[in-house]
Formats: C-alpha cells, structure tokens, sequence
C-alpha cells in the first residue's frame, strides 16, 4: 500500500507550512517519514534534504542526532506519549544528555527554562506524567520538543486531542516560537483554521498526493483545484447558513483510483481525468496545483 | 498518618486489607473441612473404639460444641499460634506446628529454585520471541510456551529423572540430600544456605545437585506462563505511543529497549508472578511426591492419607498465610516500581 505517492516539498528557514487533509490521506506518514521513524518494513523511497545533507544516507547514530536535537516531532495525542514510569525531569534529562555532554545539573536548569517558557510550573518538573491533564502534557511534549532548538519542529496534529481554550493557548505557543526563534514548522493538521492562524504556505494532500501547494493568501482566497474548493466550503463560518460537505469517501489506498485520484469525488470530473494522472503545475507564482483543468479555475 | 497517594500510605493500606482477607480464607477452610465427609476420630480408630472413648476424645477437641463456638475457638488459635496436635499415624501427638516448622524450609527451597529457573527462561524467552516477533525464534518460543505449560509436571519429572539421574548419572534421582553424608547443622532449614553458613562448599554442592531436578521440573511448566506473557506485554509496549515518541527524540535504541518497552512489559509480569505462587504450591504437592521431597506438599498428601485434620488444617492454612504475604510483596513490589499503582 502507498501512504504517500510522489511528495515533493521543500521548506525554506523560518518557513511555517501547514499540511491539509482528510483523515488517511498520509499526513501523519510524512511527518514520521521526515524522521524516519515509520515501523520497520516501511520502504521508502525518495530523497530528503535536511540543510544540505541527505538523510537516507546518513547512518543511523547520525540520524539519531537529528532526530530530537535538529528536527522535533510533537504528536497529537500527549496522554500517551510519556513514559508511565518515569518523571518529567528524566525524560528532559534523557533527551538532553541523548544528544550532548553536559552535567545533569545542567541539564536540569534547561529542562526547568524549556518548561518555564510553556507555562509549566518548574516545581512540577518532579512528577509523573499520570499526575498532568491532557494540555498540560502537551506543553510537556512541546517544551521536551524544543528543549534542544531544533531548526525544524514537526507538528502532527498538535491541538486535536485538546480543548479549544488549551487549543488557543498551544497554538498562540506556536506562533510565538516562529516569531521568537526563527524555527521552521511543519504543521499537520485537519484544521483549515488552525494553518489560515499560524502558517505562511498550505500543502493540501489527497489519497497520499500533493493536490496544492500555494502562500496561505493564494490558497484561502483564490484556490485552484476542486478539492481544495470543496474543502473551503465545509468550514464552518459564522456567517454561513449552509454547510457544504464533500460528497463520496476518501478512497482506499490499496487500490486508488486511476488517473486523477480526486475524479470519483470531482463534481467537474471529465472522462480524461479517469485516464491521465496530473502532474503538479504551476498556476500562479508561488502555487502548484495538480489539476488537468487547472487554469479553467483560474 | 503518611501522605496521601504516597508509597507508604498505599504500602499500609495493602497490609490493612490482608486482614480481612486472611479471615475470608480461614472460614473457607474451617468451612470445608467440616462440610468434606469423614471424620478424625472415626479415622483414628476406624470404629472400633467403644462409645466412650469416642465421646471423651470429642469432647475433649472440642468436637461436640456447636459450630459457631468452635469457628471462635479455632480464630482465636490460629491468631495465638496455636494449631493443635497431630492426631495422624505419622506424626501422632507432636505439634503441629513443629511437624510444619520442620518441612517447611523444603518447601520454600524447591519454591525459590522453581521460581528462579521459571523467571529466568520464562521472561528471556518471553523477551527474545517479543523482539524477533514472526521470525523463526519468535514461533519456537510461542510453541515452547504453550508445550510445556500443558506438559503435567509429573510426567515431567519422571522423564527428567529417566534422562539425567538414571540414564547419565548426572543427578541424584529424588530425596533432599546424600544418605552417605549428614545434612549441615540446621539454622534456616535450607540446606543451601545452612551449608554456606557452616562454610561447608561440599555440602552446598550436594544441596544443589538434589534441587536440579525437582527445581527443573516445576520451573519448566511454570514458564511457559511467564514466557506468553512477558511476549504479549513487549509486543504492546515496543510499539507503544511512548515509545516512538522516545524514538523521535532521538534517544538511543538500547535505551529505548530497557528503560521504556522491557520495563513496562515486566510490570503486568510481576503481577503474574504473585500468582504463578499459588500454581507452585499445587506443583509442589506433585513435584514433592514425584522426588521423594521431604515438604509441605507430601505432608498435605500424608495428612490427607490418614485423615490427620488438624495436620491438614494447619497446613493448608500455612500455604495460604504465605499466599497472602507474596500477593502483599507482589503489589508493594509493582507499586515502587508504577508511580500509577497508589489507592
């Protein structure tokens, strides 16, 4: 089975890029890809270039050394993403001294300004993880994230599991970290909101494919391939009377469909687009889109 | 009082809660033992004692008082230590607590010696099936696991005793020691460790020949237990959330092994182990009788021979106070190691 077909996607420094999609359409995959910590027997293929070293070929203590200190991965969901059996503190600890060679006195004091910056008291540092509610451990998996000033932060759904007041406050972190440390992000979500709040470019994803990539601006206000249409259309706006959804289910990616992956779903759907797969255009400066009537949108 | 939601205080809890727990399971034998047909005079003289002779040995255990005055009186000796007086063949008119005291340390050595062998080739088996999960390691642990869990223990025995006592000659076949040499001085009453005390390094060596086998036997069946369930616990935590998180960090792999998946496989393990005691006290009778081991359990079986109730009685109630004790430890013992397991 393909989770991901013929992604290409590059991140400039400081660059926030928001990942767009259904559920199943591969976005967890790509941010565990980029760490290459997908289950074994997982192949993959492609190149992936991290500041101008190629990850594939690095061995593995070398991949270990970006994983965590270079590029950070926070998940979505925090309740489970801690180690039962041990405290906040040796989990910072662990990390740290994974990576560099510093006291554990040291350590500490980092642990306690990483978890300061979060708004988690320091005077907690010496608890269990069972002892935090769900937005808590999330500041928790956040500071562990970026304990290190990691260039690049992967952010797999990182508000999904939480309330919309927690998810506010996380999401104002966010926000802050770009402004405050220059640090690339790469947000996962489903969360149109979420990216139009936080992001600079948007890539949507279908059944494992890049459908659109553009600025946030291009994307939100002038979109070019029905997908993305359609999925403006399903968020909720105050204004809005109606809510459209989007006919059809995500297809099933053992056996795709032919062609353009979107055709079954595409209310312009021609018989071509059963036939020719699209490749992704360019439309406008600054945004790709993989549709074969791509500039009837335009 | 020690603070809430501390080791100590669930440490004390735990301890509070075995009373009641005691008292449940010594009903439960006061109960059976008089609701199970025979009884001990009739089996002392096999009816051929005239009347009064029957009436005054009754009266005089205390046989012919209701049973609600008995249950008090049989409490009350239990808690002050006293178990009454053998009235078998065997051990007719000593106590029985001096009949228990002298088998007991038998017991406990076979115990200790299964649980290790049992541990040790349960939970590396449980381990290296878990890690190379679907390899060919991974289905020859699976098959060992569930063989020798269903293999009875006596069949067991014997055909170990057939390889390795009579075949090779390696081991001694049955008993607790040599007869050409005298066991060392009683201390403890485990041959083990009253030799290392006397400093005698040739006596320990026969100790430990003469437990091989029988520890062999009952620890075999005993891991294939261990083995199923040390497997299915590293395979739930080695794909753990937790895990891949640590993963992302960028923690390293060996770490990861030890300190994340194996050492929260091994808690629901400890737990197991707190059980796998009671089935070791049901193996032992077997294990005991199969070598000729001088212990608790052929004691059970002699006392039950010659229907010596208060020998039963005392011994059932001491496999039961240890129960209880180990199930205590096990649930202290998982408590320090699981910050989550307070009250």
């Amino acid at each position: 089975m393909h989770a991901l077909d013929n992604i290409s996607l590059d991140v400039t420094s400081g660059e926030s890029i928001g990942i767009v999609g259904e559920t199943g359409s591969g976005k967890s995959t790509l941010g565990k890809a980029i760490l290459e910590i997908l289950p074994p027997r997982t192949e993959v293929k492609g190149r992936l270039v991290f500041r101008g070293r190629e990850l594939g070929q690095l061995d593995n203590a070398r991949i270990r050394h970006i994983r965590g200190e270079e590029i950070a991965l926070i998940f979505q969901d925090p309740m489970t993403r801690l180690n039962p059996l041990m405290t906040i503190e040796d989990h910072f600890v662990e990390t740290i001294k994974a990576h560099q060679r510093v006291s554990r006195q040291e350590a500490l004091a980092r642990a306690e300004a990483a978890l300061a910056s979060m708004r988690v008291p320091e005077s907690r540092i010496s608890n269990y993880p069972h002892e935090f509610s769900g937005g808590m451990r999330q500041r928790i998996m956040i500071a562990l994230a970026l304990v290190l000033n990691p260039s690049l932060l992967v952010a797999d759904e990182p508000t999904t599991s939480l309330d919309v007041i927690v998810e506010a406050q996380i999401l104002e972190i966010l926000e802050d970290l770009k402004r405050t440390y220059k640090m690339s992000l790469l947000l996962i979500t489903h969360n149109l909101g979420i990216v139009a709040e936080v992001c600079d470019r948007v890539a949507v994803f279908y059944a494992g494919k890049i459908v659109e990539v553009g600025t946030v601006d291009d994307i939100f206000t002038r979109p070019i391939h029905p997908y993305t249409r359609l999925l403006l259309q399903s968020i909720i706006h105050l204004d809005t009377k109606e809510l459209h959804s989007i006919d059809g289910a995500p297809p099933d990616l053992v056996s795709p469909p032919t062609g353009c992956r979107f055709h079954p779903r595409c209310p312009y759907a021609q018989a071509v687009c059963r036939e020719k797969i699209p490749p992704l255009d360019q439309f406008r400066q600054d945004q790709l889109a993989a549709c074969l009537f791509g500039k009837d949108f335009l | 009082m020690p603070r809430r939601g501390s080791l100590l205080a669930y440490g004390l809890t735990r301890l509070i809660l075995a009373f009641p727990m005691l008292l449940i399971l010594l009903t439960v034998v006061f109960t059976v033992l008089r609701i199970i047909p025979g009884d001990p005079i009739y089996a002392l003289y096999g009816g051929r004692a005239p009347l009064s002779v029957i009436m005054a040995l009754r009266h005089q255990l205390g046989l012919d008082k209701p049973y609600w005055q008995q249950y008090v009186t049989y409490i009350v000796q239990i808690f002050t230590g006293n178990f009454g007086v053998s009235l078998g063949a065997h051990y007719g008119g000593q106590s029985v607590i001096a009949v228990i005291d002298q088998k007991l340390p038998a017991t406990i050595e076979l115990s200790i010696g299964s649980m290790i062998v049992a541990s040790t080739i349960g939970i590396s088996v449980g381990l290296i099936s878990g890690i190379n999960r679907d390899k060919v390691v991974d289905v020859v642990g699976r098959l060992y696991g569930t063989t020798i869990f269903v293999i009875p223990v006596f069949w067991l025995g014997l055909m170990l005793q057939l390889l390795f006592a009579v075949d090779l000659r390696w081991l001694p076949v049955n008993s607790r020691f040599d007869i050409s040499s005298s066991p060392p001085a009683t201390i403890t009453g485990l041959y083990t460790i009253d030799s290392l005390l006397a400093g005698r390094l040739d006596l320990f060596i026969i100790a430990i020949r003469h437990l091989a086998l029988p520890c062999l036997t009952l620890g075999l069946v005993l891991s294939g237990f261990f083995a199923k369930t040390v497997r299915a616990n590293l395979l739930r935590t080695i794909n753990a959330d937790y895990v891949e998180a640590a993963r992302a960090r960028g923690i390293k792999e060996r770490t990861i092994m030890s300190r994340y998946a194996f050492k929260n496989a091994l808690i629901p393990v400890i737990t197991v182990l707190g059980l796998e005691f009671a089935i070791l006290f049901a193996g032992a009778v077997l294990t005991e009788t199969t070598f000729n081991w001088d212990g608790m359990g052929r004691l059970l079986i002699d006392s039950i021979e010659v229907q010596d109730y208060p020998l039963i009685q005392g011994t059932i109630i001491v496999f039961s106070f240890i129960i209880v004790l180990i199930s205590i430890l096990v649930d202290i013992l998982s408590g320090v190691i699981d910050p989550r397991v307070r009250y």
